[in-house]
């Protein structure tokens, strides 16, 4: 039969849908300013490998002559991905849903197995409860990912006013090199976020709209039984 | 236990039409605000002109957030003469257009009131205590530039003209002796320590292209505000006009 179990809180759902289209009207908003002075490369003894970016990739999307634009929408939409970031926090500090998310001990060791097990090169994977360690590394790491931009993006925004942050960030140039390499981190994030979303299917995919899922479980003859239920907080599916 | 099934089952199929329906309805007016949002008419040709209107809104809304953190004793990071720049960028030339102009006839107009005009020539600038600064330059289009500059401080021009009652309104205009560059400037950021209005760079006379006579040097703003060859100095309590704001870019820009 099948049972329906809570999983994610209205909190988390709210700010993870606010969050998508936030971030990337901040990463198109981004790339209108960094267009103007479009001056990072990688490159390895004295070799170019790869320009941000190539011209092609400007015109694709539309990037050009739009510095005062791009400006406008970077200030503007910083306020909301400042805000619900910080409500993100709140939610997890005030709930104790920062329990299940902060890394454990183990988890670093553990994330291996997850990584392992996921590109089926190990049969196995560690038991976890409601995210897997790498999972745990992974949504603790898009925070303070967000942070950072957030502090870097105040050293570059103000950096006479702010002069501290910018001094922390190590000057307004590495500032900026953070800043667009946190937004850089930003799109890997979201390229392996999304497939393992796919990977995982239809019930994980539902629990971050509808916040539950439905899991089949063998019936449950005898109510003296339900002693064992804890168990059924192992989520089977192993991914989310 | 098979009504309990089905009783599941309805359950099931009810929350996720509510919260399907509610995420669908909840995206398409998040769509919908984006829409408005960026087909939003521009401002009317104004003091600003060229930005949507409800995002000009948000930039001088976040200018009056952020003003609360202005204070003269946050200054820009200031470096050792041996780390500026020997080549000095020339970024933009608007203003400087009028050919064979003579910097030996240049004069400044200081409106002190509409019939009250300060005109000086260099040798009254020079006269005053004069202020270098080595700083970080911080182009709005995200270059920045280590330079040498060094001329009197707005401040000390201001003290010793006695423009006391003019420098407690809330602003103040420069123009270029044609008129076709010009710039506000908020009195804080005006009267902030390192704001200088130049005539050196490197130690050597400004070259026409970075503003001969004089030109305005204002660390806590970006480099759209540092108006090259200064003919008029006006002050007002309303914003006076700018170059780069009636072309979408904020007013305030400051750093």
């Amino acid at each position: 039969m099948k049972i329906i179990k809570e999983k994610h809180a209205f909190a988390m759902r709210w700010t993870h849908w606010v969050n998508f289209p936030v971030l990337a009207i901040m990463i198109w908003s981004g790339l209108l300013i960094y267009w103007a002075t479009g001056a990072y490369t990688i490159t390895i003894f004295g070799q170019t490998l790869f320009k941000f970016f190539p011209q092609g990739f400007y015109e694709f999307l539309n990037l050009r002559s739009r510095l005062a634009e791009g400006m406008a929408f970077h200030f503007f939409f910083m306020w909301f991905f400042a805000v619900n970031g910080f409500l993100y926090v709140l939610y997890t500090i005030v709930s104790g849903a920062w329990r299940e998310l902060v890394p454990k001990k183990s988890s670093f060791k553990e994330a291996w197995l997850v990584v392992l097990h996921d590109l089926h090169i190990r049969k196995t994977a560690p038991p976890q409860n409601k995210y897997n360690a790498a999972q745990r590394i992974a949504y603790t790491s898009i925070i303070i990912m967000g942070f950072g931009s957030l502090f870097t993006g105040l050293a570059i925004y103000k950096p006479v006013q702010f002069y501290w942050i910018t001094w922390l960030c190590g000057g307004y140039h590495f500032a900026r090199i953070l800043h667009f390499a946190l937004t850089v981190g930003y799109v890997l994030f979201f390229l392996i976020h999304v497939v393992q979303v796919i990977l995982a299917g239809w019930n994980n995919f539902r629990s971050v709209i509808a916040g539950f899922e439905v899991i089949e479980v063998s019936a449950l003859p005898v109510p003296q039984d339900l002693t064992e239920e804890p168990n059924l907080k192992d989520n089977p599916n192993g991914k989310e | 236990m098979e009504k309990n099934n089905s009783n599941i089952e309805q359950n099931i199929k009810r929350r996720n039409f509510i919260s399907f329906t509610t995420f669908a309805v909840l995206s398409a007016s998040a769509l919908g605000g984006w829409k408005w949002l960026y087909k939003a008419g521009k401002e009317e040709m104004g003091i600003t002109a060229r930005a949507r209107s409800p995002l000009r809104v948000a930039m001088n809304k976040s200018e009056v957030f952020f003003r609360n953190f202005f204070s003269n004793n946050h200054l820009v990071k200031t470096y050792p003469r041996s780390q500026a720049a020997k080549n000095v960028r020339i970024n933009s030339r608007i203003g400087l257009e009028k050919e064979g102009f003579n910097t030996e006839e240049w004069e400044l107009s200081v409106i002190k009131d509409t019939n009250d005009i300060l005109k000086l020539n260099m040798a009254d600038i020079k006269a005053l205590p004069k202020t270098e600064i080595i700083f970080d330059f911080k182009c709005v289009e995200g270059w920045d530039q280590i330079q040498h500059w060094a001329g009197v401080r707005f401040i000390d021009f201001v003290s010793h003209y006695k423009l006391e009652s003019q420098s407690k309104m809330q602003y103040v205009g420069m123009k270029t002796p044609n008129s076709k560059y010009y710039v506000g400037l908020d009195m804080p950021s005006a009267l902030h320590p390192q704001t200088i209005l130049a005539y050196e760079m490197n130690g050597e006379p400004l070259t026409l292209d970075h503003g001969a006579p004089l030109r305005l040097i204002i660390p806590v703003k970006y480099g759209i505000k540092n108006l090259k060859r200064i003919g008029t100095i006006s002050f007002s309590n309303r914003r006076p006009g700018d170059y780069w704001a009636r072309q979408g870019y904020d007013y305030y820009s400051g750093l």
